[in-house]
């Protein structure tokens, strides 16, 4: 990131800056009410946001609640992330013609040009959990500029009930991967944005939108946005040897303890922004002779996912949990030189028994084997 | 962040290449050993220890050691166990019919490293397949090593695998000895677990390396008897098993604690994959 | 032509042993020859022997009607075959035949027995070898009961 002197838009300004990326061929996408939760979905204006709305988030509970302003962006992040677009639910690599003696021809690769998207309102969070998950996808090789959506960051001026970005030193403010970053503020009888400009081209996207230069009192007014945010983290994580002592751990007591209440219905898997388990499946029509490779979501927590002749690696509650808890926090670290965890805390919020992925930490921690 | 729609162009590497069978030889009552010769396009060259995802078209993948001699790419030598819906269909095949293979994917088994020792070979059930192509590496270059041993066991005599080369190896330098789990009189050899065998077999305990593969538990317990023996865990090789669905690292199945057993494996060294493998349901 | 002693020293399962000790257990002792295919004891015999293989080998065998008899295991170099003599009624639980040309040792179980019962540092220290051997041979036999071979996966 460049370092540039921080802009202001004002609200009246914002949908300017929806007409700009539109008149670029940008597809907008970014949260918005849907089923009593906020999701990401296509956007056509500012009126798409959850304007004044907020979330309620602890173990378990997720509910919306009407704020007393009309915030953009005055929420935390819901069930869903932006890795359906790095990995898709489910994505057909290739379908193919069949013949008698079983040979597949006419390979055909899905038709169609991706969408040049614009991310609006990715939190610093979720721009980790993009780069952690494209050091897994990519294997190594870096990517191209031209693969990248234009990110519009929004940097949180409020904490989630279950956020521990500051432990995992993801957040509140963003850092890396974007081309634009706000944070709204709503003082002083004024609603505006101040915009860090991370990238020629937001500068570029910008300058189709009437900004000033950002006085000193609105970057105080961002500062203390974002220390309001840091502040309230709903969650903490200690990282400290934290791969050492999940390692040395693998027999704790506690892992007995969450089986009892981990129901391995996969939600933390689902809703996890770097959760990254696919599964291959071959299909074919009714004549087999049209055969479909899919790649699709899967989850650690299926019982299938550890087949191997004559059974299941992991066939326990106990040691699936024990896998996606040690994956996320220990193992990922060696497997692809980062923790797996950004501190967003969906899987705390959408675990319909509650399970804290903090907790557990803390709970092994607090009676570490190897202490 | 890489975005990757729905409807983006697929990746080179999931696609299978087409092979077809050339030969099919019956092993045992589940076990074939078949060879493949490629449909168009280049033979596949590749390293003792490595796999290919095999499959029949549109009954699915499986990781399946590469079985050949590496030093004649133009046959693709897989031995499968019909154990699934997707090996089952592979076994089906008769010469001409079609099969898909990507890779070769893994690590190898550290053949050359390992000269100027005696070399232990410790196989047990289907576990000598992935062996095999060290073994046909091994005795190629027969005068770069020390003693060349093997040892093997299987369920019941009937069930060995490749009997008529065993005789081949031996006289080309392999010592071998074989054991099953139980027999009829007319069986001369031993009767007895494979650990059994490593207790008594004669090698150089400070300079030889061991190459494992067969049931997980046979392995734990042969390089238990080695180490016991004074052999260093760090010459001690195991080749390990878990669930696969890509080959390529992204799909997280294969996952065998720290490590990707697709990327960081097959082959492990002992001294890295034993406190891992102490772990219950790991 | 090396003293019985000293044959018997050279098994792992008296190996150690104080020069006194083997001499006593030499003394129970006579070196045989044995052609292939022998049938050294059966099923319920009288087990008033026990052997101590020095070359060639001996399959444990089970018979059950209607079916060739079962080999559940051999007996190798070094390896002591037969543990009924020690306690009674002394009879043989398995079949037991050479499979080769053998060369054992065979002691006689009541002398034996009664030069522990009158030394017993002689029989402390026998027991220890024959409980480390006969440890080692059940631990192979539990894992030969896993059948590792049916489920590729066991264990």
């Amino acid at each position: 990131m460049s370092p540039s002197p921080d802009r202001v838009i004002e609200r009246g300004e914002f949908d300017a800056l929806f007409d700009a990326l539109s008149r670029r061929g940008y597809t907008i996408v970014g949260p918005t009410i849907r089923d009593q939760a906020i999701v990401y979905d296509e956007l056509r204006s500012s009126a798409d946001l959850p304007i004044g709305w907020t979330d309620e988030q602890d173990g378990g509970h997720y509910r919306l609640r009407r704020r007393d302003d009309e915030a953009l962006f005055g929420y935390a992040v819901g069930p869903q992330s932006w890795k359906r677009y790095q990995l898709p639910p489910d994505r057909r690599l290739w379908s193919a013609r069949r013949d008698t003696r079983g040979a597949l021809t006419d390979f055909e690769e899905p038709a169609g040009a991706m969408p040049r998207y614009a991310f609006l309102g990715a939190r610093s969070c979720e721009l980790h959990a993009m780069g952690i998950l494209d050091r897994v996808l990519l294997h190594g090789r870096d990517s191209e500029p031209d693969e990248h959506p234009f990110v519009i960051a929004v940097n949180c001026g409020q904490a989630g009930g279950t956020c521990f970005c500051v432990s995992m030193g993801t957040g509140p403010v963003a850092d890396r991967g974007y081309d634009l970053a706000l944070t709204e503020v709503l003082e002083d009888g004024r609603h505006y944005f101040v915009v860090d400009v991370g990238t020629a081209s937001g500068a570029e996207v910008l300058d189709d939108v009437t900004h000033a230069g950002a006085q000193a009192d609105e970057r105080r007014r961002a500062e203390e946005a974002h220390a309001r945010a840091r502040a309230q983290m709903g969650r903490e994580l200690d990282t400290t040897g934290i791969k050492e002592l999940l390692y040395r751990n693998y027999e704790h007591a506690r892992w007995d303890d969450v089986a009892d209440r981990c129901l391995t219905c996969g939600n933390c898997t689902m809703v996890c922004p770097t959760c990254f388990c696919t599964t291959v499946e071959d299909t074919t029509d009714l004549t087999g002779e049209r055969v479909e490779r899919h790649q699709r979501w899967d989850s650690c927590f299926t019982v299938d996912y550890s087949h191997i002749n004559g059974g299941a690696v992991r066939s326990s509650t106990r040691s699936r949990y024990r896998q996606w808890m040690t994956h996320k926090l220990a193992t990922w670290i060696d497997q692809f030189g980062s923790s797996g965890c950004v501190g967003c805390g969906r899987c705390i919020t959408w675990c319909p028994v509650g399970i804290d992925i903090t907790e557990e930490a803390r709970a092994i921690r607090e009676s570490d084997a190897g202490a | 962040m890489v975005t990757r729609s729905p409807a983006e162009p697929l990746a080179a590497e999931m696609i299978p290449a087409p092979f077809a069978v050339v030969s099919k030889r019956r092993e045992t009552s589940d076990t074939w050993t078949l060879e493949l010769e490629p449909a168009a396009g280049d033979e596949l060259s590749f390293a003792p220890g490595q796999f290919t995802m095999l499959s029949r078209g549109g009954t699915g993948e499986v990781p399946i050691s590469i079985s050949g001699d590496p030093a004649r790419p133009a046959r693709l030598v897989h031995t499968v166990r019909a154990v699934g819906l997707a090996t089952q269909a592979i076994c089906a095949t008769e010469p001409g019919d079609a099969l898909g293979v990507r890779g070769p994917f893994g690590g190898a088994w550290p053949v050359e490293a390992a000269e100027g020792a005696d070399v232990l070979v410790v196989s047990g059930g289907i576990g000598l397949a992935p062996l095999r192509p060290a073994i046909f590496a091994l005795l190629a270059r027969r005068a770069r090593y020390g003693r060349l041993v093997l040892l093997y066991g299987g369920r019941s005599p009937g069930q060995l695998l490749y009997p008529a080369e065993l005789d081949e190896w031996s006289a080309r330098g392999l010592e071998i000895a074989v054991t099953v789990d139980s027999a009829g009189p007319e069986w001369l050899g031993h009767v007895g677990v494979v650990p059994r065998l490593v207790r008594r077999a004669a090698f150089d305990a400070g300079g030889v390396v061991a190459l494992l593969c067969g049931p997980e538990v046979m392995m734990r317990f042969a390089a238990a008897v080695l180490i016991e023996r004074g052999v260093a865990a760090e010459r001690v090789y195991a080749s390990m098993e878990r669930n696969m669905q890509c080959g390529i690292g992204v799909c997280g199945h294969c996952q065998l604690g720290p490590t990707l057993v697709c990327r960081d494996g097959p082959v492990y060294r002992w001294d890295e994959i034993a406190p891992w493998l102490a772990i219950r349901e790991l | 032509m090396r003293a019985l002693d000293e044959l018997i020293a050279d098994s792992p399962v008296f190996a150690g042993l104080a020069p006194s000790h083997l001499q006593l257990v030499a003394g129970c002792a006579r070196n045989e020859h044995v052609d292939a295919h022998t049938v050294l004891f059966r099923d319920g015999g009288s087990a008033d022997r026990f052997f101590l293989i020095r070359s060639g080998a001996v399959a444990l065998e089970i018979a059950a009607p209607g079916r060739d008899a079962l080999v559940i295991g051999t007996l190798h170099e070094g390896d002591v075959v037969g543990w009924s003599w020690l306690f009674p009624p002394y009879r043989w639980h398995f079949d037991g035949r050479t499979t080769g040309p053998t060369g054992l040792i065979a002691f006689d179980g009541a002398c034996l027995r009664g030069k522990c019962d009158a030394d017993h540092e002689l029989g402390y220290q026998l027991m220890q070898r024959f409980a480390a051997s006969l440890i080692e041979r059940l631990q192979a036999t539990r894992l030969q009961l896993l059948d590792v071979y049916g489920h590729a996966i066991a264990g």
